[in-house]
């Protein structure tokens, strides 16, 4: 969350909000209201109701001492409903940026961003440690004004089916880095907002747990399919994970390459194939890289 | 040996050894009691201290037996102005912390009073309470409550300014409105906070009760320990006021140590390692 200076009034935090609040209550309800942004270019992007689409994309923010500095530039990305967009790129690309670009927490300077409402799943879980994991897991439904009984039953009932049945109960703090991310994951899901955003969500796991989770995900995602926003450093788990890849280059970020893995699932880490993306995404990281030095 | 044979007298052992634990655990606090109370004892024995101005701790504890009964029916009664005052304090200081958190506006006209207030002398204002309210219970509470809510404001406010922005902005994408943030995100996380305020304002409650019953008039035959006190000391009965002062000081640390056990029980989450909590 680096991008955003520290806000010293929260109150700020609520004035813009952009999410589809109909939409948040009723669990199963993919069909949100078409978002736009205002004041918007429309020439870049055509409308797309399912999923998501960016369409030249900029946007700048202050730094510390109160100079500009461009984030994202030029960015246009889609993912059609159901699919799993990655997108990789160098530290300080503006990943964070655009995840909550899309998510309705910040507004392009310029360029349309369209599709479905979309929540965020931050890097760190963020589970608050006076709730049990089930209660974090259906925080969106007690939000939603579903009573603590309903949001509860339906907080078990899906940690029944991802494979985390006995955990309802455990505190935060009693519960592994894995498991804690976990829990945030089904929490996002329970936000029944149709388009998902994981900011880096294994960044912080060890390399065995890491691999645990991507499988962990790519079951669960089968079982709750949504229309997935990846962030990743990690090139390796995009091409893991995604149905396409966006390479970014370093600040400001622009889409360098895009690449579509048309491989089944679950994919291995040693499948050829998927070593053969790897490859020629790291390429276009290197060659995204060596571009902005240039510049 | 079956293992239904050798619970019972492990489980005695477990439980012995953890009474030893706990007395273990106090054995600090009551060594160092006893220290201070020989020392004084000594003073006041072998020094050339009149009883008058420092009655030995064997005075004292003579005085507070011959007197049991007026001690506890004062207790009685402060205790009664500690515990309404202090929970009133609470209630007003959170419910202030939090409507500070909230708006600005408010932040910045209240707490500068908020600060003044605790520069009030109350001997300046007791006879406007008693003009305004009588002899009772209420001036008394007016006064505990206006030493007493400063600290849970300030830690009330810290507590709810401590929650993670990235929080918030979680429970943003997640549809909170500004009302659910606060109820699902920054309330609870301001217990912790509020409730070491109120420790505080326990603690100072106690000295609050003397201020307020020897700065406002009391009718009726018992009138609190504080009002006692003075009572004694302009009576030259110095060793009954010492009795007082030492139920209070003891009547403090009890609340002091019943609180911190209600924190246990409303905010378990807090008694972790910070290590452990995000």
């Amino acid at each position: 969350m680096g991008f955003i200076a520290p806000n010293a009034d929260p109150s700020n935090l609520w004035g813009n909000a952009r999410g589809g609040s109909s939409v948040q209550t009723q669990i199963e309800s993919r069909e949100g209201p078409t978002q736009q942004a205002q004041g918007a270019d429309h020439s870049h992007a055509p409308l797309e109701p399912n999923g998501i689409a960016l369409g030249g994309v900029n946007r700048a923010y202050k730094d510390g001492r109160g100079a500009e500095v461009q984030a994202l530039q030029d960015v246009s990305l889609r993912a059609p409903r159901g699919s799993v967009l990655a997108v990789v790129g160098p530290s300080g690309c503006g990943k964070t940026t655009l995840l909550e670009l899309i998510c309705g927490l910040q507004q392009p300077d310029r360029g349309t961003i369209e599709g479905e409402p979309a929540v965020l799943m931050p890097q760190r879980d963020l589970l608050l440690p006076w709730l049990s994991a089930v209660d974090n897991a259906a925080l969106a439904l007690r939000i939603g004004g579903n009573s603590r009984a309903r949001s509860r039953a339906r907080g078990t009932e899906l940690f029944a089916e991802l494979g985390l049945g006995g955990f309802e109960r455990a505190r935060p703090h009693e519960l592994s880095g894995g498991m804690r991310q976990r829990v945030a994951f089904v929490r996002t899901l329970l936000s029944g907002k149709p388009v998902l955003c994981l900011d880096e969500p294994f960044g912080a796991l060890d390399a065995i747990t890491r691999q645990e989770m991507q499988e962990w995900l790519t079951g669960a995602l089968v079982r709750e399919p949504r229309t997935v926003v990846l962030v990743t450093h990690d090139v390796e788990e995009a091409i893991v994970l995604a149905d396409s890849v966006a390479v970014l280059s370093a600040r400001p970020g622009r889409v360098v390459a895009e690449l579509q893995v048309d491989l089944p699932r679950p994919r291995t880490r040693t499948d050829p194939a998927v070593v053969a993306k790897r490859e020629q995404a790291l390429q276009a990281l290197h060659l995204g890289a060596s571009e902005s030095a240039a510049r | 040996m079956s293992p239904a044979q050798t619970t019972p007298p492990r489980a005695h052992r477990a439980s012995r050894r953890a009474m030893v634990e706990r007395i273990a655990r106090g054995l600090p606090a009551a060594l160092l009691a006893l220290a201070l109370l020989g020392a004084w004892e000594l003073y006041a024995d072998l020094g050339s201290v009149s009883s008058i101005v420092l009655p030995a701790p064997h005075e004292v504890a003579t005085e507070a037996w011959d007197n049991a009964g007026l001690l506890a029916a004062n207790l009685e009664l402060t205790a009664q102005e500690v515990g309404l005052g202090v929970l009133l304090a609470l209630m007003l200081g959170f419910v202030l912390g939090v409507l500070i958190h909230l708006s600005p506006i408010l932040r910045r006209a209240v707490y500068p009073l908020a600060v003044g207030s605790q520069a009030v002398p109350i001997a300046l204002i007791g006879v406007l309470l008693v003009f305004w309210w009588g002899f009772g219970v209420l001036p008394k509470l007016f006064v505990i409550v206006l030493i007493c809510f400063f600290p849970v404001v300030v830690t009330t406010v810290d507590g709810l300014a401590s929650v993670d922005p990235d929080q918030l902005k979680l429970l943003r994408t997640l549809g909170a409105s500004r009302w659910q943030a606060l109820r699902f995100g920054e309330l609870p996380a301001a217990v912790p906070a509020a409730l070491s305020g109120a420790r505080i304002a326990l603690a100072v409650g106690v000295i609050g009760a003397y201020i307020a019953e020897t700065s406002t008039a009391t009718t009726g035959p018992y009138a609190g320990l504080g009002h006692q006190i003075n009572a004694d000391i302009n009576a030259l009965q110095t060793p009954r006021a010492y009795a007082a002062a030492v139920v209070l000081f003891v009547f403090a640390i009890a609340c002091f140590y019943t609180l911190a056990l209600a924190e246990r029980v409303l905010a378990p989450w807090a008694q972790k390692p910070r290590g452990e909590i995000h």
